[in-house]
C-alpha cells in the first residue's frame, strides 16, 4: 500500500548534460570591448611561456548557459523549498535583504588594501558586527577572520597554545567528547596536540567524574559544544569549567549550536574562554550548496593578545583602522580580513531582528524541537530522555528490527518532500536521526513533516521493502558510491 | 519579527502539546543563575529600509566610485551578470552541502564540471570543490606534501604573497614544518642558485607562486627540475587565475593552489574567495577537501556524489587530512559560470586585454618612474619606483578619485619607494594616462626640489 504523499509531487524537471557535450567551436557568450591601448605581440612578451591552448574549455552561448545552471539547479532540494532539518547544521531561511546588501557597489568593489581613509564604510561593518557578537556571546574581544567553523576551531587552539605557551608551559593534550564533531579532533590534530576522548554519561552530557580524573596539567583545553549535538544543554556546566581552571585549562566552545542559546544566555556567563560561531547556522547567511561560510572567534580579555591580526581599532583621530602591531598575535589565519560578504549579512540579519527578535528567534528554535520530539515520540526511539533545546536525536532501533536503517528513512522522507535529517550523528548514537527545524518552520510544515516520518514508520512495519527502495520521486535513484570511491571519475574527459 | 512563521495561537497551541505553560520551562535546563534576564544591548529591530539605507550609507564611505590600480591577490574584473542571476536561485543559494545525493545532483554536477575545468586550465589530473581562498590553500596544499613525501621542511619564494606567507608560517609553526624562504633576483624570479643550495633531503616541497606577486612570470620548469632532482615536490601557487589564459601553466608542479577570485568572485574587501587544490591523481588520496565523483544510480544512469570520503574529518576525524568541512562552493558555482562563459576563446581573448593594457601602462609609466624586474615576463601587474614615497602620490591620486599601486615598504623594505600597480581589462587608457601624468608631475618636482637643495649645498 502506497502512502498518501501530501507535500510532494512530481513536477517536470528536464535532462541535462554536462557543459562539454553542448560546446561547439565558435559559440561564444562572451564580449570585450574594442581595446583602447596598442595590441601586443604575445609571443614577443611571454616567450616561453606563452600558452598557446586551453584545452576542452566550453564554448557555448549566453542561453545556453542560463538553461543550463537553471535545470542543473532544479535537481537541488534547498530551504526555499521546504523543511531542511539537518541537524546541527542550523537550516534556518537566509533573508533577500542580506544578499541586497552585499551587492551595494561600495562593499561588493572595496578592494582590501584601498587605502583606510576610504574604507570606513567597511571598517564600520567589521566593528558593529565584532560588537555585537561580543555581546550574544558575553565574552570580550573578537577577529573575525577565520572563513569557516573549523577555521575558526583551528584559530581558537592556536590562541590557546600561545596563551599556554605565555604562561611557561605549552601542553599537550585537548579532550574532546565522543559526542563531539568531526572538525573537533582534527582541528586539535592539526594544531599539534594529541586527542583524548571523554565519554558522555548517561544523560548524554559529559561525565564530570571522568572529566575530574582525566584533568591534569598536560590538558591545554575542553572542545565542548554546549548545547551539545544530543541537543542536550550541558547542566554542570560550572562544574566543568571550575574543573578545567583549577588546572589551568581553558574551555573552548564549538558554537555551532548558538542557536539554541542567542539572548538567552550568554557563553562568557557560564565559564567559557573562547568560542566560534558560526555566522552560516546561526545568523543566517546562506549555505550555498556548502559554503562561504565564517567562524568568527570571540575570546576572554586574558586571550586578546593573542588573536590573529590585524584587528581593527579607533585611531587617535576617530577614524578606524588596522592594527597590525600585535607582538603576541598567532599571527594569520588567511589573507585579507576573512570573509567580508558574509560579516555583512550577519549584521543585516542581526539588524532585522534587533534584542527582542533575536531572543524570539532562539524560543521558537527549541519550541519548534520540542514540538516535533513530542510528535515523534513513540514513533521512534528516544534514546537520550533529557530535555532537549534547539534539536533532537531519536535512533532507528524499532525500525532496525525490520532492516531498516536510518539513511533508509531518510531516503523515503525524500518522497514525502522533506530533506532528510542528519544520519548516523552523533556516534553515539547507534543508528541516529538528529532532527533540527530550526525556527524558520511554521506550524503546518512542522505538523506535515511528523506526519510525513509517522507515516514512513508504518511502512517500515507493514512493507519495509517499499522503504528500503526509496527515494522514488527523485531524478535518480540511490547511487553506487562504492563504485564512485573504488574506481573514481573525478572529471569529464572526451574520451569516456 | 517578519522571518518568523508563527502566529500566537501557533506558539500556544505548540506548547499545550508539549505539555508545558511556557516557553521558558523549555530553557529550564539552564542553571538559572546563567540566564540572561535583559535584553541584548545591540541595535532596535530595524526595517528592511532602514538596513538598505544603513548598508548604502557605508557603501559611500567606502571607495565607491573611485578607479583603482591595487592588485596583489585581489583583481577587478568585470562580472558577467549571468553569475548573479544564477547564483541567486534559492536552490543553489539555500541548499546545504550535498550529502543526499539524490535530491543535490544540481550542485554536484556543478562542482564536477568546475572540477573539470580547473583541471583543463592548471594542467592537472585533479582539483576539488575548492577551499577558503589562495593562502589558505596554499598553507594546505604544503602541508599535503609533508603527507606526501614523508619529509618536512619547505622552502618558500620571497615573492609568494607576503600574507600567503604569513598564513603558512601560522600553520606551520605548531607542526613542526622548518620554513625557509628564498629571495629574488634583479629580474624578479626566485634566485635559482639559493634555491638549489637550500634544498636538502628533509626539503617536502619549493613553494612559489607564478605569476609571483610582483606580477612576473617564473621559471617553473627550471625550478621544477632543480626541486624533483632532490626528490622535492613542486607546489605552485597561482593567485591570479585570469593569467591561465594566456600564460602556460605550471605542468611540471606536483601540486596547484589556486585563488580563483579573478573568476567573477567580488572584491567584497577580501572575501569570501575561492581557493582550489588540483594535483595529480595519484595524490588524491592525501588531498584535503571535498571531492564530486562520477558514479551510476540503480536503473544505470549517470550521477554523481560526494567520494572519497575517508580523507575528511566527519569519518576520519584527528587522523583527517585537514580538518576543512565548510568550503566556498556558492563562491566555486560563480567561477564556474565565469569559465563557462568565456570559455575556451574568451578567457584567452581577456588574458590578452589584460596583457596589452599593462604593458601600455609599464611603457607609460617608464618614462616617469623606474620599472622594476624588467628582465622576466609579467602578466598583469608591474613594479614602480619612483623618488616620491608612493604614499605621498597615491593621498593626491585619492583627490582624483584614484588609488594608486600598492607600496610595497611594508613588504620589501629594500625596495625604497616602490609600489605595485596593476591594470587589469578594466582599466581604461585615460585612466592610465592621468595617472601617469600625476606621478610625472610629482617627480617632476621632486627633481627640482632636489636640484635646489644641490644649488643650496653649492
Amino acid at each position: 500500500m502506497k502512502r498518501s504523499t501530501p507535500k510532494a509531487t512530481r513536477h517536470v524537471n528536464q535532462n541535462e548534460g554536462l557543459i562539454f557535450e553542448k560546446s561547439s567551436p565558435g559559440k561564444a557568450a562572451w564580449k570585450l570591448p574594442p581595446l583602447d591601448v596598442p595590441e601586443v605581440d604575445t609571443a614577443k612578451l611571454l616567450g616561453s611561456a606563452e600558452r598557446k591552448d586551453l584545452g576542452h574549455m566550453p564554448e557555448v552561448s549566453e542561453i545556453e548557459i542560463i538553461r543550463h545552471f537553471t535545470r542543473l539547479s532544479t535537481w537541488n532540494y534547498a530551504i526555499d523549498l521546504g523543511m531542511y532539518p539537518l541537524g546541527s547544521c542550523t537550516m534556518k531561511y537566509n533573508p533577500r535583504v542580506n544578499e541586497a546588501v552585499a551587492r551595494v557597489e561600495g562593499i561588493a568593489n572595496g578592494h582590501p588594501y584601498q587605502p583606510e581613509k576610504i574604507s570606513q564604510g567597511a571598517l564600520q561593518i567589521i566593528k558593529t558586527l565584532s560588537e555585537i557578537l561580543i555581546e550574544i556571546t558575553g565574552l570580550d574581544a573578537i577577529t573575525l577572520q577565520p572563513a569557516a567553523g573549523a577555521h575558526g576551531e583551528l584559530t581558537g587552539l592556536l590562541i590557546i597554545r600561545a596563551y599556554h605557551k605565555s604562561q611557561g608551559k605549552p601542553r599537550k593534550k585537548i579532550l574532546i567528547p565522543d559526542s563531539a564533531h568531526g572538525t573537533n579532533p582534527a582541528t586539535a590534530a592539526m594544531a599539534g596536540y594529541s586527542v583524548e576522548n571523554l565519554k558522555s554519561n548517561a544523560l548524554g552530557m559529559v561525565d564530570v567524574a571522568s572529566l575530574e580524573l582525566q584533568m591534569n596539567e598536560d590538558v591545554a583545553a575542553l572542545m565542548l559544544t554546549n548545547p551539545n549535538t544530543l541537543g542536550v544543554f550541558e547542566q554542570e556546566i560550572h562544574k566543568i569549567a571550575d574543573i578545567l581552571h583549577a588546572k589551568g585549562g581553558l574551555l573552548y566552545m564549538d558554537g555551532a549550536n548558538m542557536n539554541a542559546l542567542v539572548g538567552k544566555v550568554r557563553p562568557g556567563d557560564f565559564g567559557v574562554d573562547l568560542m566560534h560561531l558560526n555566522l552560516h547556522k546561526t545568523f543566517s547567511t546562506p549555505h550555498g550548496g556548502g559554503g562561504p561560510g565564517s567562524g568568527p572567534v570571540a575570546v576572554r580579555k586574558v586571550l586578546e593578545p593573542f588573536l590573529p591580526k590585524p584587528v581593527v581599532v579607533t585611531k587617535p583621530d576617530g577614524t578606524l583602522g588596522f592594527d597590525y602591531q600585535r607582538p603576541q598575535s598567532i599571527g594569520r589565519v588567511r589573507a585579507f580580513y576573512g570573509n567580508f560578504g558574509m560579516f555583512v549579512r550577519a549584521l543585516a540579519y542581526i539588524q532585522a531582528n534587533g534584542p527582542d527578535g533575536l531572543r524570539q528567534t532562539t524560543e521558537d528554535a527549541v519550541l519548534n524541537a520540542n514540538y516535533i520530539r513530542k510528535g515523534l515520540e513513540g514513533s521512534y526511539d528516544l534514546p537520550y530522555a533529557t530535555p532537549t533545546m534547539h534539536e533532537v536525536v531519536f535512533s532507528d532501533k524499532l525500525q532496525a528490527k525490520k532492516g531498516v536503517r536510518t539513511m533508509d528513512i531518510a531516503k523515503r522522507l525524500i518522497d514525502y518532500g522533506f530533506h532528510p535529517y542528519t544520519t548516523a550523528f552523533p556516534l553515539i548514537v547507534p543508528g541516529a536521526l538528529m532532527i533540527e527545524p530550526t525556527e524558520s518552520e511554521s506550524k503546518e510544515e512542522m505538523d506535515l513533516f511528523v506526519d510525513a516520518m509517522k507515516s514512513i514508520a508504518a511502512e517500515v512495519e507493514e512493507e519495509p521493502q517499499t522503504v528500503l527502495d526509496a527515494p522514488y520521486s527523485t531524478r535518480v535513484s540511490r547511487l553506487d558510491e562504492t563504485a564512485a570511491a573504488r574506481k573514481p571519475v573525478l572529471r569529464w574527459s572526451p574520451n569516456v | 519579527m517578519r522571518y518568523l512563521p508563527k502566529s500566537p495561537a501557533d506558539r500556544e497551541a505548540m506548547l499545550k502539546a508539549i505539555g508545558v505553560r511556557s516557553v521558558d520551562d523549555l530553557f529550564a535546563p539552564i542553571p538559572g543563575e546563567y540566564r540572561l534576564n535583559r535584553d541584548l544591548k545591540i541595535p532596535r529591530q530595524m526595517a528592511e529600509s532602514e538596513i538598505v539605507e544603513w548598508f548604502r550609507q557605508r557603501s559611500r564611505e567606502n571607495g565607491d566610485g573611485y578607479t583603482s590600480f591595487l592588485g596583489a591577490g585581489a583583481y577587478f574584473h568585470y562580472r558577467p551578470v549571468v553569475i548573479d542571476a544564477l547564483i541567486s536561485r534559492g536552490e543553489f543559494l539555500t541548499a546545504y552541502t550535498p550529502y543526499q545525493a539524490e535530491i543535490s545532483q544540481g550542485t554536484l554536477q556543478s562542482i564536477f564540471e568546475f572540477q573539470t575545468m580547473i583541471c583543463e586550465l592548471t594542467g592537472m589530473e585533479v582539483a576539488n570543490a575548492s577551499m577558503y581562498d589562495g593562502s589558505t590553500a596554499a598553507a594546505e596544499a604544503v602541508m599535503m606534501a609533508v603527507r606526501l613525501s614523508g619529509r618536512r621542511s619547505v622552502a618558500v619564494a620571497r615573492t609568494l604573497h607576503p600574507e600567503y606567507r604569513e598564513v603558512l608560517t601560522t600553520y606551520a609553526t605548531h607542526q613542526n614544518m622548518p620554513l625557509s624562504v628564498i629571495n629574488f633576483n634583479d629580474d624578479g624570479r626566485i634566485n635559482i642558485e639559493k634555491l638549489q643550495k637550500s634544498i636538502t633531503p628533509e626539503t617536502a616541497c619549493v613553494l612559489v607562486q607564478s605569476p609571483n606577486f610582483f606580477g612576473t612570470i617564473e621559471d617553473v620548469d627550471a625550478i621544477a627540475e632543480i626541486a624533483h632532482k632532490q626528490g622535492a615536490m613542486l607546489v605552485v601557487s597561482i593567485a591570479e587565475a585570469v593569467s591561465l589564459g594566456i600564460v602556460e601553466p605550471p605542468r611540471e608542479a606536483d601540486i596547484i593552489a589556486m585563488e580563483a577570485q579573478s573568476f567573477g568572485v567580488p572584491l567584497g574587501f577580501g572575501g569570501p574567495y575561492c581557493g582550489v587544490i588540483a594535483t595529480r591523481e595519484k595524490n588524491v588520496r592525501q588531498m584535503p577537501g571535498r571531492l564530486v565523483g562520477q558514479t551510476v544510480d540503480k536503473q544505470g544512469r549517470r550521477g554523481f556524489v560526494l567520494t572519497l570520503a575517508t580523507r575528511e574529518q566527519h569519518i576520519r576525524r584527528e587522523k583527517a587530512t585537514s580538518n576543512i568541512c565548510t568550503n566556498q562552493a556558492l563562491v566555486a558555482l560563480m567561477v564556474n559560470i565565469f569559465m563557462t562563459v568565456y570559455g575556451k576563446v574568451g578567457l584567452k581573448e581577456l588574458a590578452k586585454q589584460n596583457l596589452a593594457k599593462t604593458a601600455y601602462a609599464a611603457s607609460t609609466f617608464s618614462k616617469h618612474g623606474e620599472i622594476l624586474f624588467g628582465g622576466a615576463p609579467r602578466f598583469n601587474e608591474f613594479v614602480v619606483r619612483t623618488s616620491e614615497d608612493p604614499k605621498a602620490t597615491n593621498g593626491r591620486l585619492l583627490g582624483h578619485k584614484m588609488v594608486g599601486g600598492l607600496p610595497l615598504a611594508k613588504f620589501y623594505p629594500e625596495l625604497g619607494h616602490a609600489a605595485l600597480w596593476c591594470c587589469t581589462e578594466m582599466t581604461t587608457r585615460s585612466a592610465i594616462d592621468t595617472a601617469a601624468g600625476l606621478i610625472a608631475e610629482s617627480e617632476r618636482s621632486m627633481r627640482s626640489a632636489k636640484e635646489e637643495e644641490e644649488e643650496v649645498a653649492r
